[in-house]
């Protein structure tokens, strides 16, 4: 728990470090999973201490969003304004994303022959 | 016995009560989401986001005051987007197999999330801050929140839009996606982890195994390509 734990942070604030320091477009804990994936890639140590925590922080990871989602309180007036403008670009996007993707990848697929092997 | 509204004062100045509350109404939300075997109506978070705004709103609690308590379980989003490089690591070697077509429909599937949400947001007169909360609304919240941040957004309207966005795509993937004839579960899977992130690769789970390893690669890959797209998009609007 504990040697898994400051991996994980370590890995974090050196993509802190570098994202503030580089002034990257990308925040510190997404440099710190490009990070993590290297290192789990590279030693079989590293994925034995981080594997257990990882996937017990990962499976409450929906309540990590919890305290940011009550944020909206703070929001009521901005989404009660743009209310409808709001519902019609989530719903369109959302779905305009999950076809395009789709159809993206079948395209591809079909193009080099990739097949779904079930 | 000690003022009531005294002992109220210190309750709702410390953290403990509202890292507590935040606790116990997620505990409720996830009783919920169970007893309606888990539809995507009831979404946990949804629940516990309902029941905690309504207490602040009840109590007239400043949203800071709540957060000050709150923040302790805030803090573990930077350590668990960290994380998601394990469900990357073990998809590796189907990202591999599939990589070519992986990259076409991350790519489409990411731009299109963006460069739709904006300009339908823009159309309807959203104003500069809402866009740039708006534009990583297909991410995993703790990456999108970071995102948000950089693009001078306000994080905590990201997370309630990407908590609205990811419920949308849940309930929809299914049904467009048997009407318009997609039967290749890497592409279903992939196309709902890009937009709708963690609440649509749930989904994609309870739907087919293969489809559920795709969309975590969407959603993890999605993380990183939007981090990179959306300031570039955004600026050009």
């Amino acid at each position: 728990m504990i040697p898994a734990l400051s991996l994980i942070l370590m890995f974090q604030l050196v993509g802190e470090i570098l994202s503030r320091a580089l002034v990257l477009p990308l925040p510190g804990p997404v440099l710190g999973m490009i990070f993590l994936l290297i290192a789990l890639s590279a030693s079989e140590r590293v994925r034995n201490v981080v594997r257990p925590v990882a996937q017990f922080i990962l499976a409450h990871l929906s309540l990590l969003f919890v305290p940011a989602g009550v944020g909206i309180v703070a929001h009521l007036s901005d989404l009660q304004e743009h209310g409808f403008g709001l519902a019609l670009a989530l719903v369109v996007s959302t779905m305009a994303a999950i076809i395009a993707g789709a159809a993206a990848f079948v395209f591809v697929a079909k193009l080099i022959g990739s097949r779904a092997d079930d | 016995m000690t003022d009531p509204f005294k002992l109220w004062s210190y309750l709702s100045s410390e953290p403990l009560l509202w890292l507590w509350a935040t606790l116990l109404a997620y505990w409720l939300g996830d009783l919920i989401f169970r007893m309606t075997r888990r539809s995507p109506f009831a979404n946990p978070v949804m629940i516990a986001v309902v029941l905690l705004g309504s207490v602040l709103l009840a109590t007239h609690t400043p949203y800071e005051r709540y957060f000050d308590g709150a923040q302790f379980v805030h803090f573990m989003l930077g350590p668990a987007t960290v994380c998601l490089a394990v469900p990357l690591y073990d998809n590796l070697p189907k990202v591999k197999r599939a990589l070519l077509p992986i990259a076409a429909g991350l790519i489409v599937g990411s731009t299109t999330a963006v460069v739709s949400v904006l300009a339908i947001a823009k159309a309807m007169g959203a104003g500069p801050i809402l866009l740039a909360s708006l534009a990583p609304k297909s991410v995993t919240a703790p990456v999108a929140i970071g995102i948000s941040q950089q693009l001078g957004g306000e994080p905590s309207l990201t997370a309630v839009l990407v908590i609205i966005t990811g419920m949308i795509g849940a309930i929809v993937v299914t049904p467009m996606l048997n009407l318009l004839g997609f039967r290749d579960w890497r592409a279903r899977g992939l196309a709902v982890g890009v937009a709708a992130h963690g609440i649509g690769t749930a989904r994609a789970f309870q739907v087919h195994e293969t489809a559920g390893a795709f969309a975590s690669i969407g959603m993890g890959m999605n993380a990183v390509l939007t981090a990179f797209l959306a300031p570039v998009i955004l600026s050009l609007f």
